[in-house]
């Protein structure tokens, strides 16, 4: 006869369901394997509650969690099985880790007896993924996973965010037991958000109400910290010009009196001219990566820095900061801004301008409007923001076509540029665009890729085709790995070492997995073909042939200091 | 610009899980950094473990190395010290033939002038222990050298901080400010 309180026992997989729902999950991205089996078993009970998106590779899902988490700001979920599905998924968590995406990747594992035995898809998931979480834990009783999972939440979306793993031996998940599930608020080891230091922002305000010519660089804190209303504020008070890191893009509209442009390697004139003539740069939510300070023996020496960030250990990092303000930047931002005096500073931004002039002159004018035949990327994408309304959520992937895309797309909403950014992982775009537009699927998603990152990840097409998932994808085609092939050519006398791609009829293949699609080569049918992708319900395929041998400038050579960056 | 590299002694405390020393040496091979010595154990407060960790390097990027440690959410606090503010010992033992000490005199001046212990003889060998700062052992090691060293092992360095701010109190004040959920931490060792 079996005890009353047995009844009440759920199996360990009952219980990773219950805790991803208890968490507020309601869409997960994985794929299935041996050790996960039970897991999969339990959530087929819950499909209406949590809903499990099948894509075609585990990388795949692990970058659609990270669109997911970065469209909506949640933590993105991935499930994949032990060995080779875990070590698929680790690319997208080192992505994850130096871009601060909050993400909680659940990994089968071969039983508790077997761990260590060589097992069939044994990994030591646990040993090869520590360098790139910010928290691991292997379960092996099914008692651990309600606390694991709720603790793996805490610290994924807690403080300054990053992926963390939960992998979980195939016996743990059979295990029956009494579920209990409690949040977790905190643990003394681990102190998420630090409190600022009030005499630190009297100091900065006297900084700020004295300076002749500061320059403010934003980075993706301002989103983490949904603090991109305190940031405008701050920004309009104090009059002061920002600019933004990749991941820092969308925080500001791109129409912002105040918005001067990207920072670093192939960002714009004036910004990087400028870091190294300001009197008092301050750096809000950003790390100094060396893709924008360039060489730092020579980077804003003249400047007195204030370095606003969540995370102590990026203060002094890379760049000394005269003022580190370490805490949450939605506290310290409103501080700031009801102490300073209020300021223009309109001789210092004329300086922007002229310098912004000069870059229109030399190098925005003859990428927007090519006199040659050839399209360039960018009338790709300033058509884009000619015929939309500029809400979309663009995705790119990595190389020409995502500094492009970052330079040129126009932004109105926060949340709404993806790219991998510090780790630069190609292949990225497709499988996040999916994941972006399924968290949120009323806004315009168009992914962005090149023809050497689109192959990388193309089988994500399966899961656009099975889900109906409204993506619009453009293919910026140049037959090159662009950014490389520029190196060549700029560094490496143009010998152009495997980077000439010999590409198959995309249109085919996209059309196999059931998607629309186009194909432009001319100017003339440009536009009217991006009307009709972004009119077009259900997902969609453009693609554009680009001038093969175009490059991407401005640009700071590495070595140089961002003073020195080039415009052709 | 040269930096000046100097021995220090980082000591670093964490919870008690598994994994925490791999996270903890991560650090320093990310950043192709040797550790010269290592000593784990428990430290004075239950379920705090405390790693010595001896590496040389400038004092810059000891400090970007704490901040690293101090990042991982388990570590509950690292430190860093030069030789002077820490009271440090190492513990060696050497393995002789028991024939060389009987054999009368030499090596048993020197075992004396070391002020080494005696561990245990046996017929065939003499264990003997010698704690001190490496030099010491080593100088040990050298003048023992000569007679035959069977075996030779020395741990890595233990070091006390000088300061007087007790890991209780540093403790304490985490707890309090973090919301601490001990009782689920706790669970976490599940043995």
């Amino acid at each position: 006869m079996v005890k009353n309180n047995e009844k009440k026992k759920i199996s360990g997989a009952q219980a990773v369901v219950k805790c991803l729902i208890a968490e507020g999950v309601d869409l997960i991205f994985g794929y299935p394997g041996g050790a996960i089996m039970p897991v999969y078993d339990a959530l087929y009970d819950v499909e209406e509650e949590l809903k499990h998106v099948l894509t075609r590779h585990e990388q795949g899902a692990v970058h659609a969690a990270q669109g997911y988490a970065r469209a909506t700001g949640k933590v993105g979920v991935c499930i994949a099985t032990s060995g080779p599905g875990a070590t698929n998924l680790i690319t997208g968590i080192a992505d994850a880790q130096v871009d601060s995406t909050p993400l909680v990747c659940i990994t089968g594992q071969v039983a508790a007896h077997l761990l260590g035995s060589d097992a069939f898809q044994e990994t030591d998931v646990i040993g090869i993924s520590m360098p790139v979480t910010k928290w691991n834990f292997q379960v092996t009783n099914a008692q651990e996973i309600p606390f694991a999972l709720a603790k793996a939440f805490f610290i994924a979306r807690s403080g300054k965010p990053g992926p963390v793993l939960v992998d979980i031996t195939k016996d743990a998940q059979f295990e029956p037991f009494h579920f209990n599930y409690t949040t977790f608020t905190g643990m003394r080891s681990y102190l998420p958000i630090p409190k600022f230091n009030k005499g630190m922002c009297e100091k900065v305000i006297e900084q700020i109400n004295e300076a002749e010519r500061p320059l403010i660089l934003f980075g993706q804190g301002v989103i983490l910290g949904n603090a991109e209303s305190e940031f405008k504020d701050f920004i309009e008070k104090s009059g002061i010009p920002s600019a933004w890191t990749i991941l820092g893009l969308s925080a500001l509209d791109s129409d912002h009196y105040l918005n001067v442009g990207m920072l670093g390697m192939h960002g714009n004139y004036a910004p990087n001219k400028l870091t190294n003539e300001c009197d008092l740069l301050i750096a809000i939510g950003m790390r100094f990566d060396d893709r924008v300070t360039g060489n730092l023996e020579k980077y804003a020496k003249q400047a007195q820095i204030v370095h606003i960030e969540i995370d102590e250990a990026e203060i002094n990092k890379n760049v000394f900061a005269n003022y580190p303000l370490i805490g949450d930047v939605k506290e310290i931002l409103p501080y700031l801004t009801a102490h300073i005096e209020a300021r223009t500073h309109p001789e210092w931004l004329q300086q922007f301008r002229e310098l912004e002039k000069e870059e229109i002159e030399a190098v925005i004018y003859q990428e927007l409007n090519p006199v040659v035949d050839q399209l360039s990327m960018g009338e790709v994408l300033n058509l884009i923001n000619e015929v939309s309304d500029n809400k979309n959520v663009i995705v790119s992937d990595v190389g020409q076509h995502q500094m492009i895309t970052c330079r040129y797309a126009k932004f109105k909403a926060s949340k709404s540029s993806i790219t991998s950014g510090g780790l630069g992982t190609m292949g990225f775009c497709l499988p996040a665009a999916i994941g972006a537009k399924m968290g949120e699927p009323n806004k315009e998603v168009i992914a962005i890729v090149g023809d050497g990152g689109f192959q990388m990840t193309l089988q994500e097409l399966g899961t656009i085709f099975q889900f109906k998932t409204a993506v619009k994808i453009i293919l910026l085609n140049n037959e090159f790995l662009g950014m490389v092939r520029q190196w060549q050519e700029l560094f490496f006398d143009k010998r152009y070492a495997s980077t000439t791609m010999i590409n198959p009829d995309f249109q085919t293949i996209v059309a196999g997995y059931g998607i629309e699609t186009n194909k432009v080569k001319q100017r003339k049918y440009l536009k009217g073909a991006i009307k009709t992708m972004l009119d077009f319900e259900g997902p969609y395929f453009l693609e554009v042939m680009v001038g093969k041998e175009n490059n991407v400038f401005p640009m700071v050579a590495t070595g140089d200091s961002v003073a020195d960056i080039r415009l052709k | 610009m040269y930096k000046l590299k100097e021995k220090y002694t980082i000591s670093v405390f964490t919870e008690d899980v598994v994994g925490i020393l791999n996270r903890v040496t991560i650090i320093f091979t990310r950043r192709k950094i040797n550790i010269e010595s290592i000593a784990a154990g428990e430290s004075e407060l239950d379920g705090i473990y405390r790693y010595t960790i001896v590496i040389t390097e400038c004092e810059e990027n000891v400090i970007k190395i704490i901040k690293q440690l101090e990042k991982q959410v388990e570590v509950i606090k690292a430190v860093y010290h030069l030789d002077n503010d820490v009271v440090f010992q190492e513990i060696a033992l050497y393995k002789v033939k028991t024939s060389v000490l009987a054999s009368g005199g030499k090596a048993e001046n020197i075992v004396r002038a070391h002020n080494a212990r005696v561990l245990t003889v046996e017929t065939a060998f003499t264990v003997l222990e010698k704690t001190g700062h490496k030099e010491e052992t080593q100088s040990l090691f050298e003048e023992l050298k000569p007679f035959g060293i069977l075996e030779f092992v020395r741990s890595g360095r233990v070091a006390i901080t000088k300061p007087m701010k007790t890991l209780a109190s540093i403790v304490e004040a985490m707890e309090k400010e973090t919301e601490s959920q001990d009782n689920i931490s706790n669970l976490f060792n599940l043995k």
